[in-house]
Formats: structure tokens, sequence, C-alpha cells
């Protein structure tokens, strides 16, 4: 038998305050994850500047070639990479430190306090976002200087790379969130976080243009979302014709964002199912 | 297997009550039940009026818990103590608290720039800054050198002079003797003996020592009317070099109690 009791007798009216809200709580983690983000430099090299520097690797190695009329091979590299960036951002970037936050207990700690568990995931958006345009932004410049890629030339592209960005920023996040709980300490999230977004990436046209993947391996590569992201970034920064240079020798656009969406939907069940304040030791 | 199994506590407003035992055994357990960290599979427990696995958020602005961890080692300590002030509805000022906790001069400084017993300090800071009524303090300075303890002390009667709840764990005997009104001590589970830290397990009428330096070195008496034989002793004796008379310590008694219980 079990019964403890602290100050049942006093009871004043703090339940009748009024707690500060989600939007602002969040807004305020928003920019101190941001911050936390860009001083720490492990994340800044391994999750920000790397897809920048094999940008310029592969670009400097392959990037002159050309593919077909009047397209490069850094063209599709740069698009490629740009969904790549994506995923660094927002996948790779939330699964490493939510993995992170768990093992030093800073989720147990804010758990502890009244704060809406919404200002956390608010917080969270805005790191993402932040971080994931910053990141597109730099991946461009480095682009437009040296592989000749151009800006989208119609309000269609523009439309394209604008919902792209956003279902894939938001689909990458939410795994992103949810294998975090896979990582039982920080020190192992590589085998589970980073290992298979290398692999990923290699197959899906990221770190090799896709039509020099095995067709196999293509199709295990449209399993994920990062293969239709770099496939819709492609069709907004490259000209029409360039899409005979795809499998299915068309944009696929229905079919990307409806991969892209059946990802949300499933990370977003996953998130709300598994996502743990505490490591599994803690419970 | 039950980590506690028998932990009956009632502790009012405004006390600082002690919980003593030797690792493992089940004081973490109890205060993470208080603190809603841990769901009990039986019993019941309350704290300020609800039971701690079905509190929400308004119940979370009411209790501050210090925990063991370290902060987020990129940000600032103004950072961390001004970003909790902003999850509670009547926060205490940032300055104010990290003044209190004694890192003054050390707002801009990185919490992976602090020293160990700094960054203790910043983790009482985020446990107080929302003016809890219940403080939960999870053997809080351990790693303390003897002059931070005795300003954390300090710091944890400030507290509860101004009506904070106060339930201590530690391992330091003296820590529980100079700050807690009552004491529990729990072994395997079950709390084998409470009360006030002077009568704590019979001490205050175990028997005395009686010690005095006497010619041929220092001798002792036993016995349970130490001022009729310290009397006796002056009367024939005249006088007692380095005559002290004291009671069992705590730890005496600690040890004793653990010892019959483990």
């Amino acid at each position: 038998m079990t019964a403890t009791s602290l100050s049942d007798e006093f009871r004043p009216t703090a339940g009748e305050q009024r707690l500060p809200g989600a939007w602002r709580t969040g807004l305020a983690r928003g920019r101190l994850e941001v911050a936390a983000f860009f001083r720490e430099r492990q994340t800044v090299v391994f999750v920000f500047a790397l897809p920048a520097v094999l940008l310029v690797l592969l670009g400097s190695i392959f990037g002159h070639q050309r593919v077909t009329d009047g397209i490069t091979v850094g063209q599709l590299f740069t698009a490629g990479m740009i969904a790549g960036g994506i995923g660094s951002t927002s996948f790779q970037n939330l699964g490493l430190t939510i993995a992170a936050e768990r093992e030093r207990g800073m989720l147990k700690r804010l758990r502890g306090t009244p704060m809406s568990p919404a200002a956390y995931f608010i917080g969270k958006i805005v790191l993402v976002f932040v971080c994931t345009i910053a990141e597109v932004l730099v991946l461009l410049a480095v682009g437009m200087a040296f592989y000749r890629l151009h800006l989208p030339d119609s309000a269609a592209q523009w439309w394209t790379l604008a919902w792209v960005f956003t279902l894939g920023t938001v689909a990458c996040s939410l795994i992103g969130i949810a294998i975090s709980s896979l990582s039982k300490s920080a020190t192992n999230s590589f085998p589970v976080i980073g290992l298979p977004f290398i692999v990923l990436q290699f197959i899906s046209g990221v770190y090799v243009p896709f039509y020099n993947v095995p067709r196999w391996l293509q199709e295990v590569a449209s399993l994920f979302p990062l293969k239709w992201m770099s496939q819709g970034l492609r069709s907004a920064f490259l000209p029409a014709r360039a899409a005979v240079l795809e499998p299915a020798h068309s944009w696929q656009h229905g079919q990307t964002a409806l991969v892209l969406l059946v990802w949300i939907a499933a990370g977003l069940v996953l998130c709300l199912t598994t996502f743990r304040w505490q490591t599994s030791r803690d419970r | 297997m039950h980590a506690v199994n028998g932990v009956d506590l009632d502790i009012a407003q405004g006390e600082v009550f002690a919980l003593l035992g030797p690792n493992g055994a089940g004081k973490t357990t109890t205060v993470e039940i208080l603190e809603g960290f841990r769901r009990r599979d039986g019993g019941t427990a309350s704290v300020l009026g609800e039971d701690p696995a079905e509190a929400g958020r308004h119940w979370r602005a009411r209790i501050g818990i210090v925990l063991q961890l370290t902060a987020e080692p990129e940000l600032t300590v103004a950072e961390m103590v001004g970003q909790f002030a902003g999850y509670y509805p009547r926060p205490r000022d940032a300055g104010e608290v990290i003044e209190l906790v004694g890192l003054t001069g050390h707002e801009g400084r990185r919490a992976q720039q602090l020293s160990g017993g700094q960054r203790r300090r910043l983790d009482v800071a985020l446990g107080i800054v929302g003016r809890p009524e219940v403080l939960f303090l999870d053997e809080p300075t351990t790693g303390f050198d003897p002059e931070a303890r005795r300003q954390f002390w300090e710091l944890v009667r400030r507290l509860a002079n101004d009506g904070t709840t106060i339930l201590l764990t530690t391992h330091y005997l003296e820590e529980a003797e100079a700050l807690a009104d009552r004491v529990a001590v729990i072994a395997a589970g079950e709390v084998v003996a409470l009360g006030e830290p002077a009568t704590l397990g019979g001490r205050a009428a175990s028997d005395a020592r009686i010690s005095w330096d006497a010619p041929g070195g220092r001798r002792t008496v036993i016995s349970s009317e130490p001022a009729k034989v310290v009397v006796e002793l002056a009367a024939k004796f005249g006088d007692l070099p380095g005559l002290t008379v004291t009671q069992p310590s705590l730890e005496d008694v600690y040890l004793e109690l653990i010892g019959e219980n483990r």
C-alpha cells in the first residue's frame, strides 16, 4: 500500500492562472533552437555544410558532362542535392537532435514543466524551416555559380518548387521525429539515422544521377520520399525536355504528391503513437 | 517485484521533508511517482490535491523539479532560465533567480562552459523559476564543495521560509539534519523510521555518551541519566577537561536502521 500526499489541504487559486500559450512559447523556443543549431559546430558541419561540400566536389568531378541537349550533370546534381539538403536539415537534423535531447534528459525535464507539448514541436518546425530554407539558398547559390543552374522560369515551376519543398520537408521532419525513438542513445544514432540516409541519397538521385541507378534499386528508392523529392525538384529547375531522363519519361507530379502525402500521414501516426519523453531506461 | 511497497507519508504545506535511504531503497521511485514521471501500480498518491499520474499542465505549473541533468549545451544561462520562465504563468524574474542560485556574472556563458557545480546551480534555477509551491530536490548537492553546499542550504531555507513545500532526497545526513523538519528513512521499499531529525529512531531517548580527559587518557561513560552522571563526576574529580555529552548522531541511528532492514 502506498499512500503519499503533499500539501493536500493547501489549494490556492493557481489552477485558475492562465498558462502561456503554445504559439508564443513555441516561437520563443524556435528562436533558441535556431541559435543552438548554428552554435554547434558538429551539426553545422555535418547537417548543414556537408551537402554543399559534396555538391562542389561531385560537381567538380562530373558536373560538366552533358547528358542531353543543353543539360549538364551539374544541374542534375544541384536539383538532387537540394532534395538531399532538405532531408539533412529536416530528417537527419531532427532524428539526431531529438535522440540527443532524450538521451540528455532534456525532454524529461521539459515534461516536468507546464510547457505545452505543442510548443516543443512548434519550436522544431521553426528550426526545420529556417535551416532548410537557408540550406536550399546555399545550394542554389553553389549551383547557380558553378553549374549554370537557373531559377525556375515559369509560375508553374515555382509552384512545383513550393509544394515539393513543403511536402518533402514535412514528410522528412515527421519521419525524423519518429525515427529518433529508435535510437537508444545519441551515440548509436548513426546506424539508425545517418546510414539509411546515406544509402537513400545514393539510390534516390542525389549523389548519383538517377538513370545510372540499377532498376531494382530505383524500385527500392521509389518506396521512400527522397526519390520523389529529387525528381520533383528536377522538374522545378530543369527544362521540360529533361523529363526524358526519368525512368517514366515524365515528371509524375501526381504520383510524387501522393507518395509524399502518404508518408506524411504515416509519419504523423508514428509520431503520435511512438514519441517518448523519456528514455526506456527511465521507465 | 515492487521497488516501493509501503511508503505511507503525509507532508504538510511549507514543510521541508527529507527522504533518506541507501541506493536502490526506493527513494527515486517514490519521488518520480510524486513528480508524475512514473506510473504506480497500486496505492494512492496526491500532490497539491491531485493524482500526479493524472495531473495536467496547471498542476505542473505549481510544482518544481530539480533534475540532475545537463542543460542544452549551446545555450547560455540567461537563455535557459529565460526560456523556462516563459513556460510558467507567474515566474520569478530570471535575473533574480540567477542571483538567487549564485550564477550572477555567468549569465552569458553557455551551459557546456560551466563547471559541474555551476551546472547544478543552473538545474536548481530551472526548478525554481516557476515559483513552485512544491519543490522536488533529488540529491541536489551531490558533487558540491562544502561552501557551495552551505550556500545551497541557505537557498533552500529561504524557499522554505517563503512557504515552499520541499521534498528532498539526500545521501548526506548532515544535510537532512540541517534542512529537514522531518525525515523518513526508506529501506527495501518501506519506511522504517519517520520523525524529526532530533528524535528519529528514538535518538533523543537513547543513552548518552559522557566523555572527558582523565589523567590516564580519555574516558567514556554511557548513561540514560547524563546530567546526574556529570554532577557526580564533577563532585568526585572537580574539573572535567574536554567534557562532552553526546546523543547518538543521526548517522548512528540511520546506519542502525538500514542495517536492521537489509
